[in-house]
């Protein structure tokens, strides 16, 4: 039975793998919960999708190494998230057809540069889904570096950005820098989309952010237990799914979110039942 | 956006300056010449008064008149297109000595905090950046909370609150804030009679503090009973001050036009009514 957890840990890709997953939860778990309460799903899903020209370019001119691939994502990340709140502010065009339009747009510019390159299919998929058990110990560094400063703003400005989500009005009121905030919000999530870029890839990276939060959600009414609640479960999403993804040879990104979706269908279920017998004690 | 304003704003939170220094030979508030105007036309047009220290006044005015506008300018939240605010003798914007209590269906009420936490809220702007609440700011909430009757529930979730513990919540706010000016924007809507003498109860309290309150409502007799002076507008400012004068039948055809409904009472006077939003008949003698 040990052996059964052991055995995988005699890789050093196991390790490193693990360690990226684990921080890439906490971090986009904290993150997500304002992306939950705040409503912000959609740009989430959005902005990751966009920025896939970024990482093609960055895959194209760097030959496949990593560290120009995580800049140019960065880059690419913070210049879309600035480009969709550009345009819904500055247009009558309602918010998410703005993002719609921004998000179809550049996901298939990406799609259509990586093309261009002859093991298309492979890599392309690795973009989309992610590849955590390719994390080499740069990439690690790159991920704990940016992860750490996310964690430490979201904690910096807890009150502040509590109060911005709870009631923007009182914010003005007490002259908090609104704008700056809502700005750096926006960054924190390009960053965590581009930190959880290679455990969950674009296509999925939304379920990193929200799912956790969600089920956090539905098991605590208080902010800081709910961040708490959902980072655990996305690291622990993140362990069992690398597990499961080298037992069963599933593709590690598909098996995190499917672990992941998987204790949220858990815990919605426990909770709606434990309403429906504490309606019918009542009765 | 203004890069420099905000940096100043953040700058400003980050050391807690003071903002600016009371004049307190000036009306707490002065208004002049007040316009708001929007895409779909005018909100507020040449609207000037002032308050005194203390003053209850209440906002009355049809729907569409421009009450939560106004109330929106002195908080500071929007800015006026023409015209000039000051209280204490400054602009706003520079003062958190003011609160607002937002219309309650505005409010996110799944939003994952409680009690204590909406009354810690007003502190943040006294504490400052990276700082956390200490013993006072504690204390100072417990108070605010012992004031409006909410310290048995202080640990509960905000959407296990009747409307009226959800509008007291807020005025523990304001007063956790260390509010001088409480702005409410009609917070006596939907709740029932006790609720509503609870408020005013509360609302009595303030007053004995010198807090200065600005409420909109669309409950004539109320304003009439209840309220030092009455501020009738529709888009300007119609008539302001005691209710006998402000709310003259005159004045209240001139506001509310035709949606206005004149009843023969028992007494063989008028009363008229402001048929409201939620389709209610308010009656003012
Ligand atoms: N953000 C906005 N953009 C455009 N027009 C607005 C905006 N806010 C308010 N208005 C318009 O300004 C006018 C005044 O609105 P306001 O909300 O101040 O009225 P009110 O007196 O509070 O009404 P109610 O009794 O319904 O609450 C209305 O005609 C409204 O349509
Ligand atoms: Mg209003």
């Amino acid at each position: 039975m040990l052996n059964f957890f052991l055995a995988p840990l005699q890789y050093p890709f196991m390790l490193r793998g693990l360690s990226a997953a684990v921080m890439v939860g906490i971090v986009s778990a904290v993150v997500g919960t304002y992306v939950v309460l705040r409503g912000m799903a959609f740009f989430g899903d959005a902005l990751a999708h966009s920025i896939l020209p970024g990482v093609a370019i960055g895959y194209l001119l760097g030959d496949g190494k990593r560290e120009p691939l995580f800049w140019s994502a960065l880059v690419t990340a913070i210049i879309s998230a600035l480009g969709i709140s550009a345009i819904s502010r500055n247009t009558k065009i309602k918010e998410d057809t703005a993002i719609g339009i921004i998000f179809a747009g550049t996901f298939a510019l990406g799609v259509a540069l990586i093309s261009t390159v002859n093991s298309y299919t492979v890599d392309l998929a690795h973009f989309l889904f992610g590849d955590v058990l390719g994390v080499g110990n740069s990439d690690l560094r790159l991920i704990v570096i940016f992860g750490g400063i996310t964690l430490l703003i979201i904690f910096a400005f807890y009150k502040e950005f509590m109060v911005l989500s709870f009631d923007p009005v009182l914010a003005s009121t007490l002259r908090l820098p609104v704008k700056l905030l809502d700005f750096l919000l926006l960054i924190l999530i390009a960053v965590t989309i581009v930190v959880s870029l290679q455990t969950v890839g674009v296509a999925l990276m939304v379920a990193m952010l929200v799912t956790p939060a969600a089920t956090a959600y539905l098991l605590t009414k208080r902010l800081p237990i709910m961040m708490a609640f959902a980072a655990i479960v996305a690291s622990l999403s993140g362990i069992i799914g690398l597990y499961i993804s080298y037992y069963l040879s599933i593709a590690s990104g598909a098996a995190i979110v499917l672990v992941c979706t998987a204790i949220f269908g858990l815990v919605w279920a426990g909770v709606s039942l434990s309403k429906t017998l504490n309606i019918k004690g009542a009765k | 956006m203004n890069v420099f304003k905000e940096f100043k704003k953040t700058s400003r939170h980050l050391t807690r300056q003071q903002r600016h220094e009371h004049d307190k030979d000036a009306p707490i508030l002065h208004a002049e010449k007040l316009s708001m105007r929007y895409d779909s036309g005018d909100a507020l047009s040449d609207v000037s008064f002032s308050l005194q220290e203390g003053e209850r006044i209440a906002i009355v005015g049809p729907n569409g008149a421009g009450k939560s506008t106004l109330l929106k300018i002195i908080a500071g939240v929007q800015k006026q297109t023409s015209g000039e605010i000051q209280i204490f003798g400054h602009a706003p914007g520079g003062h958190i000595c003011i609160a607002y209590v937002p219309q309650r269906n505005q409010v996110d009420w799944t939003f994952p905090v409680t009690v204590a936490d909406v009354a810690m809220m007003g502190r943040v702007g006294h504490l400052g950046l990276f700082r956390n609440p200490k013993s006072h700011d504690w204390d100072v909430v417990q108070n605010a909370l012992k004031l409006v009757k909410l310290n048995h529930l202080a640990k509960r979730q905000i959407d296990q609150l009747s409307g009226g513990q959800q509008q007291r919540m807020f005025i523990a706010r304001a007063l956790a804030q260390e509010a001088e000016i409480i702005l409410m924007d009609e917070p006596m809507t939907g709740l029932d009679a006790t609720s509503q003498e609870d408020i005013f109860g509360i609302l009595d309290e303030l007053q004995a503090r010198h807090v200065t309150a600005l409420i909109s409502l669309h409950d004539l007799k109320m304003a009439s009973e209840r309220f030092d002076r009455v501020m009738l507008i529709n888009k300007h400012l119609l008539a302001m001050g005691p209710a006998e004068e402000s709310l003259s039948p005159e004045h209240l055809i001139s506001a509310y036009g035709g949606s206005l409904q004149l009843i023969p009472s028992d007494e063989g006077t008028l009363a008229l009514s402001d048929t409201c939003c939620d389709g209610e008949h308010h009656i003012a003698q």
